[in-house]
Order: C-alpha cells, then structure tokens, then sequence
C-alpha cells in the first residue's frame, strides 16, 4: 500500500474557555484582544488521529490547513512540532468575515487543488460551537462524512472504519475513499509536541513573516526551504466573489447582548435548624414538593 | 410554498422529543407568519406515523419510507431533504441540535447556499433595515443563540437566503399538542427517483443505542450537584435526598469533570436544559453556562456558603452554609413533617 493523503483542518480559536472579566467590552461586545489564541481543542483530536494513521500505514502523508489572518501560522508551527509533514495557510481580507457557508467554499477550493484520501477535521470550534464546516466541506466536495469519530480503528480492503460517538451510544461505520472525517473530543489527547521537531521547525515561517525579519533569517529560509510555511491568497483559488468572506456569508449578526438573568428576590438562611425547618415548611404548604 | 419545514428524527417507530418540540414551536411560528406547517420524517415502517405527528398541528405531512432508510445515514437523508426544498422552497427549516440534526442541517445548508445558525435557544420573528443598502426585510427569523462560550446573546439573522435554517436543543422549547382531531395531508416521496447507490457508501457495521433510563428532562425537582460537592462520596447524600423528596439528580460541568456523577446529568449550555418545579442546586456557582440549563426554573434553592455565588442572584431561596451539614437536616425535616 502506498499510505494515505491526510488533510487536517484546523482553526486558530479565541481560548472561550477562559474568559477573564476583561473579556467583554462596555458596549457588550467581545474584546478579542483580551483572549488569548489557542489551537482549537477538538482540532487537536484530530490531527492525533492523523499522526496514528501515519504512523500505521506507511508512506502516509499529513497537510494541514488553516483559515485566518497572518497570526495562524502559529498553529501550522504547531502542528510541525506534532508532526504534520506540510501545512499551508489560507489567508487573504477578502476571507475575513467568513461564516460557515463562506469559510467551507474557501477551504474546498484549496483542497481541491491537494490530492486526498481522507479528512480530518475537529467536530466543532469553540468560538461558535457550530460543528458545521466539516459537513458543509464535505458537501462542496461531494464526498462523504463522518461525523464525531472517537476513533479510526482501520484502513483495510479500500474501506476506513470509524467508530463514531452520539449522544446515547455508539456507531462503527465503514466507508470508501475520499472521505471527510470530525473527530470528537472523546477521541485520543494530542501527544505533546517532539521536542527534535521543535528544534527542526522552530523558524518556519510564511513569506510574509520572514519579509518582517533579519537578513539572518532570509538567508536561513533560503539555506532551508523546509521552513518556508506555504500561504495561499484569494488569487490562487479563483473564487467567485459572491461566495467569499461576509458577502458570501448568508448569516448575519443582528445584535450582540450580554447574558442578563432576572435577579430574584430571595429569602437568606442559615444552616439553623429553625431555618431549614421553617424553609421546608414552606416548601410542603405550597406543593412544592411532598 | 414558502412553509415552515420541520425534520423530524425518528428512533425505533417513536418521533424523538426535540422534533415535537420543534413542530410546537413552528406551529406558533406559522400562525404568526400566516403559512402553513409541514414536517418530513424519513425511515422505515412508518406506517401511521402520522398519527404521532399530526396533532402538533402540522398541515402537511411528507414521508420517505424505505427499508435503506433507518437507521439515519447522513447522504441518503440529505438527498431527500434537497429534493424536497429545491420543490417546496421553505422560509424556514428546523432540525434538532443532535447528533442527527447537527450532522445533516449543515450538508444541506451547504447544498441550498443558505445560512444555518446552530444550537438556537430561542427563534422569535421580526424585521430588519439593511443601514447600507436600506433594504427592509419582513418577517424575518431571529435565531437567539449563545455565543462565545456563553457569555453572550447573538441575534443571527438571514435576511436573503431562504431557507432560513436552525437546529435547536432538545428541551429549550415546550412541547404541546396543537389538537388531538387536527390532521393535514400526507404526501409520499418517491425514494427510489432520488437516490443513488453513492448515497449508500457509508455503511453502518454496528450499532449500540442506549435508552437513557434518566429522564431528568421530565422530573419535577432536580437536586443538582457542583464542584463545592467535594467528591463522588458526598454525592451520595443528594441520591437520599432525591430519594426522599422525589427527584432526579444532575450535576454541574464541574461536577461531571471531576468525576463526581456521570456526563448524562450535565445541566447547562452544553448538557441539558430543564425547568423543573423546583431545583436545588447545592454547591453550584453558578456560571453563565450553568444557569442558561435551569434559569426557568419555577423555584430555585441555593444551598453554598458563599453568599456572593452568582447563583444566588436567580435563588428564592439562599442557603448560606455547609451543604453536607444542611442536606441532612432538609431530609430530616421533611420526614419530620409529612407523618
Ligand atoms: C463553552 C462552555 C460551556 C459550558 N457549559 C456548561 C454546562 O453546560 N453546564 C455547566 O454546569 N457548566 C458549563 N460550563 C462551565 C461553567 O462555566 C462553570 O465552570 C461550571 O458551571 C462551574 O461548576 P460549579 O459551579 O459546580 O463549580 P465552581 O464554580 O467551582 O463552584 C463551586 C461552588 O461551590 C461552593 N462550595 C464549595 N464548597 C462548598 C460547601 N462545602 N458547601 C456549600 N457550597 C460549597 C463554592 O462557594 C462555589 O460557589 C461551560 C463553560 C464553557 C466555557
Ligand atoms: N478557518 C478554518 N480553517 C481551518 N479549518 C477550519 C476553519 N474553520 C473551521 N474549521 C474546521 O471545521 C471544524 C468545525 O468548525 P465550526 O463549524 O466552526 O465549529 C473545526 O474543528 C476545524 O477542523
């Protein structure tokens, strides 16, 4: 067999996890700035998943891809710490804005151009929680899905099985190639970063970093074309306009509030037997319970 | 033509909640919008299914029934789904936020080049004024979600595609039969016309569901659990109190990270939502997260020993102490009084 061509999508998320006070702005509106840019938990997931099926089947090749601004280069450093064997930022104004529809017609115009066998997505990003750009990938490629893998145990005879996680059970499916694949949390952690590939990969960088740099640093790309982070603008894909960025995005933001609950006047007790007592007879005179 | 569609998911012959939720909530939709109401179901055997559907108020009924057909397979139930909105081109389209729901709603948004906004907590209609272009819109549909982890309130709006597409969780809409006589018209869809053998490549190989044997969803007092539990031990004393007073357990993120009690308990943003009669939360902060799963609660106890937890806030009543101390006491009361 001569190995798999793995995509890995993955996406730079503002870390919702740890929202600080100073994450939200007077006028109620998210202060970006104030959040720091992690790796997208469910991301991780699944580049695992592509690493174990490299290193089961010989000759398999990892490309990540990512969608963003200059700064996701980051995460495809990341990922050669882990070790992706190529990753490529898609990055260009005309993207900015994208919604789900926008950003999946922009990443299957990029892996249109890549040769694939399988792949592999996170079920879902933190920043919106809409789990929605893998299928929606998979549909402007026309191929088919295979949602919230928690593992993919085989690649045997043509077919890639996967056992899937639901909500109340589970599913071992099998399908044939090419085929998009999200990966659940519950799959595998990510192993952590192999410190030789950090030492290898520790100055790749895009183009457009480097032209930030030191002459040492041009010279170094040159010496070594391994560090040069492939980046790909609106002009290599030949996109129709009307599909991209907020044009493209047929959702819209109509409003922004912060969560209000109704504060209610409450009684205060104490732990005091006569509290507790009194509270539930209260509770037993008026149905509540009993 | 221009209805509002609701797919409803089906497990072993039974419509699942959330989609009667949604027909509950699209009825009341349509009577605003002054169109109809149709629903979708796709599988096998659904010989009177209708009977199951119809009181929710729904006009028209279309049904693919084929024996390939269940359980649910991503490409052959997208296919139908296109088919039949290329034809009747609906305003609106409501899924479940399952993992049904949330694996096909965005293949066929894709399909339609319409918007989807996932995991709606509430849908309400209104209109809109396009500042650049003044435009206008009527009628449009205000998908509520939270954003951010929570800690927002989005309003999304698609003012120019149609369908307008959300998928909602189950238990953040009531459920209620419109009328128990109501019936509509059935409409069968010709399967076999549309699909293909390349909508069968996925293959189901096994297949383990299990019925939850909780339903926290439908118990009338909740005694919820958080990190300020302590430990899997001192959850114990919420099973005897729930035991005794009559009720279900559920536990905080928190609580269910560290192991205190299982995942399936999870109240909150990212598990269930529920608006028992009463909810005792007992060594819950009370987070964001957290309260947009109970908030609707018709009463709430806050037993925590700090008096500024922000769950304090929505409590009727505040219990300022130890909850290992107070539990028993409640429990000893409650004996003490209904002899
Ligand atoms: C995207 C996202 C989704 C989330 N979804 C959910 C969700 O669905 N559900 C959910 O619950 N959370 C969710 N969370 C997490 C949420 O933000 C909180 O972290 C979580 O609810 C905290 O749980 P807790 O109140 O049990 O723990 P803590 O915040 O640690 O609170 C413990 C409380 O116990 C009290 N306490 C401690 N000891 C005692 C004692 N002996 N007696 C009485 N009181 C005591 C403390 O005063 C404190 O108020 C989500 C977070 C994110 C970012
Ligand atoms: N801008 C992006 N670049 C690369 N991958 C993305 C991007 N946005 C989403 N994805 C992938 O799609 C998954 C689902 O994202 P979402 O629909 O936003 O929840 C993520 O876990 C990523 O794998």
């Amino acid at each position: 067999m001569k190995g798999l061509k793995i995509i890995v999508l993955a996406k730079q998320v503002p870390d919702t996890r740890n929202v600080g006070k100073d994450a939200m702005k007077a006028d109620g509106t998210v202060n970006r700035g104030a959040l720091a840019a992690v790796f997208n938990p469910e991301d991780l997931n699944a580049l695992e998943q592509a690493l174990r099926l490299k290193e089961k089947y010989a000759g398999s090749t990892i490309t990540m891809l990512t969608m963003g601004p200059g700064r996701a280069a980051e995460l495809i450093r990341e990922g050669l710490y882990h070790g992706i064997d190529n990753g490529i930022l898609i990055s260009d104004r005309k993207f900015a804005g994208s919604d789900t529809l926008a950003t999946s017609y922009t990443l299957a115009l990029a892996i249109k151009k890549l040769d694939f066998d399988v792949i592999l997505a996170g079920r879902q990003a933190i920043d919106g929680d809409t789990a929605q750009v893998g299928p929606q990938v998979a549909e402007k490629l026309n191929i088919p899905q295979i949602t919230y893998a928690e593992e993919i145990i085989e690649y045997k005879g043509k077919q890639i099985i996967v056992k899937r996680r639901l909500e109340k059970g589970i599913e071992i499916v099998s399908s044939s190639l090419p085929v998009l694949i999200t990966v659940h949390s519950s799959a595998q952690a990510c192993r952590p970063r192999n410190s030789k590939l950090f030492m290898k990969y520790k100055h790749a960088k895009t183009i457009v970093e480097v032209q930030d740099s030191s002459e040492d640093y041009i010279q170094l790309q040159k010496d070594r074309p391994y560090l040069t982070i492939q980046e790909i603008s609106c002009r290599d894909l030949n996109p129709e306009d009307k599909y991209l960025g907020l044009t493209g995005s047929p959702t819209k933001v109509k409003k922004i509030e912060n969560v209000v609950f109704k504060a209610k006047e409450s009684k205060v007790l104490t732990s005091d037997n006569k509290d507790i007592e009194s509270m539930m007879k209260e509770l037993l005179a008026n149905h509540t319970i009993g | 033509m221009n209805n509002i569609f609701v797919y409803c998911e089906i497990e072993d012959g039974i419509i699942a909640d959330v989609s009667l939720e949604l027909l509950t909530k699209g009825k009341s939709l349509s009577e605003e919008l002054g169109c109809k109401l149709e629903a979708i179901v796709i599988g096998n055997n659904l010989k009177g299914i209708e009977k199951q559907i119809f009181p929710y108020g729904v006009d028209v009924l279309h049904i693919a029934d084929d024996k390939r057909l269940y359980p649910f397979l991503t490409l052959p139930h997208a296919a139908i789904v296109i088919n039949v909105f290329r034809k009747e081109k609906p305003q609106i389209a409501l899924f479940g936020a399952t993992s049904i729901g949330r694996d096909l709603a965005p293949r066929i948004a894709s399909a339609l080049k319409s918007g989807l906004t996932a995991d709606c907590t509430n849908l309400v209609i209104g209109d809109h004024t396009e500042n650049k272009t003044n435009t206008e819109y009527k009628n449009l549909l205000y998908q509520i979600r939270p954003a951010f982890g929570g800690n927002i309130i989005a309003t999304i709006i698609n003012p120019e595609n149609k369908p307008q597409m959300a998928t909602v969780r189950e238990g953040v809409m009531k459920k209620e039969i419109f009328s128990k006589k109501y019936t509509g018209d059935i409409v069968n869809i010709n399967v076999a016309e549309i699909l293909s053998d390349s909508d069968f490549v996925v293959k189901i190989i096994e297949r383990h569901i299990e019925k939850s044997k909780l339903n926290l969803k439908s118990a009338n007092i909740i005694i919820a659990g958080g990190y300020g539990m302590g430990s899997k031990e001192n959850f114990k004393a919420l099973y005897n109190l729930a035991e005794v007073i009559g009720g279900e357990v559920g536990g905080s993120r928190a609580a269910v990270d560290s192991g205190f009690t299982e995942h399936e308990r999870q109240i909150g943003q990212t598990g269930l939502t529920v608006r028992p009669k009463l909810y005792i939360a007992c060594g819950i902060s009370g987070q964001i997260q957290h309260r947009a799963g109970m908030a609707e609660s018709a009463m709430i106890i806050s037993i925590n020993n700090d008096k500024n937890a922000p769950i304090n806030e929505i409590a009727d009543y505040v219990i300022i102490g130890d909850v290992m101390d107070i539990i028993p006491k409640m429990i000893k009361y409650y004996k003490e009084n209904t002899k």
